[in-house]
């Protein structure tokens, strides 16, 4: 089926990014507002493709729009054409509502800064090329997004670039995406030379016959892209550092929809991961690994964002991990994605409501007792909290129990580790969120001095009490009655797979409500009562290690940047002794010869005469001897 | 008479023109020892066309006597024009190529 109105998705938040840009100044008094109502209409379309879809037979869903033709090269084709189908409209949905939300926060959070129009205009410009990225119809049309969601993300973490810190913040994660971005070019390439085709429609159909060295390769490569941009081990480091930008900006990019571009990248490609169980394998490790990695720097860290941060990253660990189970994980993975996306923007929202109310202190322990202070923000944020660490009957509770569960039924040793490590990352997120949320609102107060903690405006508390109701109740929703699986089965599991059960599901319940009950006991017990202003500095080697992100930078720095730097200062000595002394060789040469033989040029007559003498007698005496 | 005396006395005319070129410094007389060159192939071309019974030779020194008399001008008027500015008529004064 085609549709004509899916182009206004990305076209009207486009236009109304350039529209701020391009007027400049002129657009301040009005500028945030425009921007808003923009993203709310794209919202509206979103919501009227939807029901429109709904009321459709289950195999007449997908809609496509085609744009115009693209690349055209032989045999080649490109077009620029749009598919909406049941995986996209779950992402148009939350990128245009929660975005919208944020849009409305952003309003009162951006109104004492002069540059609020170029922040919505660039807020506007990221929903246009996320869209863009679920929306395409092929790799090719999903790169241009994809590169697009880097740009804003860079735009937006460095919008406070006077801090110079905070550009490199901004550089480090455009750097760090490129790299995987580099995997997602190669894909295509891949996919390109073994398919002849770029389209999700074409790669599918020609899937089966493809070697499964091809599909791993691809895979593998699709996976680096995910690791790039969803910030998973060990392209990680970029995402603490990326809280430089605005909270609403880490609330819609850095935790709700872009750093979530991976999962959707590899659930989008479950036709070449399910033909190559080796890229899946990995998928499974980096995701485990991450999830526990995500989750311990959690444990550590006394900024409250860069807390969220660690969590958001272990969260999308989970998901990465789901989209590693194949069919059986796809629609769980993608229902993690969608409650994740209300409970962790209502709690980066909730601590920016915080930082507003509290001259923007991020350090944890310079709060305390604000709940009584800032009583709605302690509650969205209450609620949030209550999703994240999986309490019946919150949102998290439905879509990170259904992925252990999932990681059990693997089956066998492998299924038992990957299983326990996700209840052990279950545990640990109980225990780190517990902490923030005793740190920020309870237990003694231990503010600046000039601090005056206040109710944030109702331009901020309503979008975060949205995204609480969110959170409460969109598990349930996309739960009952396998609601959103069916929903998303004819895009990712086709072939209606037996699903095998390792354990009775309500066994994996206990076991992660023991799990939650655990890790919000013992940071209870530690973080109970009185607390100290300042981060206790007699801790042990592993504390200390996990404040630094597990050394992530350092590693890092070890690996890549020292060998890179010597490797720079090697090929310029390079180029200064060889290629430059070539060069400069052959300058000197010819000066060197040139002082030679200025010599003979005396300006005197005679010489001259002389020379001319003696080269007419030569002439004469080689015509002599010649004719001799 | 043997023709062949006119040559080596037009020879010897050219060494002593030439050598008065390299040795001498007076432009004046080195302009003179150029004319004396110029006479002694002058002579070798007559003498050639005596020798070989046509009117070539005979042609090209009456050329020649063109061009002498052509350069003449210009090089007195050089050495003139030299001389007003540099109070010398002598040519390794005039040696300001070499710097």
């Amino acid at each position: 089926m085609t549709s004509s109105n899916l182009v206004y998705l990305i076209a009207l938040p486009l236009f109304s990014s350039a529209l701020l840009m391009l007027l400049g100044r002129k657009a301040d008094k009005w500028g945030h507002v425009f921007a808003t109502l923009v993203s709310a209409s794209a919202f509206f379309v979103g919501v009227s493709e939807f029901l429109a879809m709904r009321d459709r037979p289950v195999e007449m869903r997908a809609v496509t729009q085609k744009l115009f033709s693209w690349i055209s090269v032989g045999d080649f084709k490109v077009d620029a054409a749009l598919l909406l189908d049941q995986l996209s409209i779950s992402f148009v949905l939350l990128i245009t509502g929660v975005g919208t939300l944020i849009h409305i926060y952003s309003i009162a959070y951006m109104s004492h800064d002069r540059d609020r129009r170029r922040f919505f205009a660039y807020l506007n410009f990221f929903i246009a090329a996320m869209l863009l990225l679920v929306l395409g119809d092929s790799y090719l049309n999903l790169y241009v997004g994809w590169e697009g969601v880097g740009l804003a993300s860079y735009l937006l973490i460095g919008f406070w670039n006077q801090k110079p810190e905070y550009a490199t913040a901004a550089k480090k994660a455009f750097v760090m995406n490129r790299v995987g971005d580099f995997g997602l070019s190669i894909a295509i390439m891949i996919a390109f030379a073994t398919f002849g085709s770029v389209t999700f429609a074409g790669i599918e159909e020609k899937a089966s016959g493809a070697s499964e060295t091809a599909m791993t390769a691809m895979g593998l490569m699709l996976l680096l892209a995910a690791v790039g941009k969803s910030a998973q081990f060990p392209l990680q480091a970029w995402l603490g550092d990326a809280m430089a930008g605005p909270t609403p900006v880490s609330a819609l990019i850095h935790a709700a929809t872009m750093v979530t571009a991976g999962v959707y990248l590899i659930t989008r490609s479950n036709f070449v991961f399910d033909a190559a169980p080796s890229a899946q394998l990995a998928v499974v490790i980096i995701g485990v690994i991450t999830l526990l990695f995500g989750a311990i720097i959690g444990m550590a860290k006394d900024d409250i964002k860069k807390a969220l941060a660690a969590s958001t990253m272990s969260q999308i660990g989970y998901m990465i991990l789901a989209t590693g189970f194949g069919p059986a994980g796809y629609a769980f993975a993608i229902m993690h994605l969608l409650t994740h996306g209300f409970f962790k923007a209502g709690m980066f929202l909730g601590a920016g409501s915080v930082m507003h109310g509290m001259n923007d202190e991020v350090n944890m322990r310079r709060y305390g007792a604000l709940a009584k202070f800032m009583p709605i923000t302690a509650i969205t944020f209450g609620l949030g909290y209550l999703a994240i660490i999986g309490v019946p009957p919150f949102a998290g509770f439905y879509s990170k129990d259904k992925i252990i569960e999932t990681a059990f039924n693997v089956g066998g040793v492998q299924g038992i580790i990957i299983g326990g490590a996700a209840l052990l990352g279950a545990i640990i997120t109980a225990f780190y969120m517990t902490r923030v949320m005793l740190l920020t609102f309870f237990g003694n107060k231990r503010w600046a001095d000039d601090a005056h903690p206040h109710e944030s405006p109702f331009l901020m508390w309503a979008p975060m009490a949205v995204l609480a109701i969110g959170s409460v109740a969109s598990g349930y929703l996309l739960y009952s009655g396998k609601a959103f699986v069916t929903w998303l089965a004819p895009v990712v599991d086709k072939h209606k797979h037996e699903h095998v059960e390792f354990l009775p599901p309500i066994v994996v319940t206990i076991l992660a409500v023991a799990a939650v009950v655990i890790g919000v006991s013992i940071a209870l017990l530690k973080y109970r009562g009185e607390q100290s202003g300042e981060a206790p500095q007699d801790v042990n080697v592993l504390t200390r290690v996990a404040r630094r992100d597990l050394l992530q930078d350092d590693a890092n720095e070890f690996m890549f940047m020292r060998p890179g730097q010597k490797l720079t200062s090697l090929l310029l000595k390079t180029d200064e002794s060889v290629i430059d002394g070539a060069v400069r060789g052959v300058g000197a040469t010819a000066l060197g010869s040139a002082r030679g033989l200025r010599k003979l040029q005396t300006g005197y007559v005679r010489n001259y005469a002389l020379l001319i003498l003696i080269g007419a007698l030569a002439i004469l005496a080689t015509i002599w001897v010649v004719t001799l | 008479m043997n023709p062949t005396n006119y040559l080596y006395l037009s020879a010897l005319l050219f060494s002593i023109g030439a050598v008065g070129v390299i040795v001498r410094r007076n432009a004046i007389v080195v302009f003179m020892c150029i004319e004396l060159m110029l006479n002694a192939a002058n002579l070798a071309f007559v003498t050639f066309a005596k020798m070989n019974g046509n009117l070539e030779g005979q042609v090209i020194a009456f050329f020649t006597m063109v061009v002498a008399a052509c350069e003449v001008v210009v090089g007195l008027a050089i050495i003139v024009s030299i001389y007003r500015s540099r109070r010398s008529a002598s040519v390794d004064d005039a040696s300001l190529l070499s710097r």
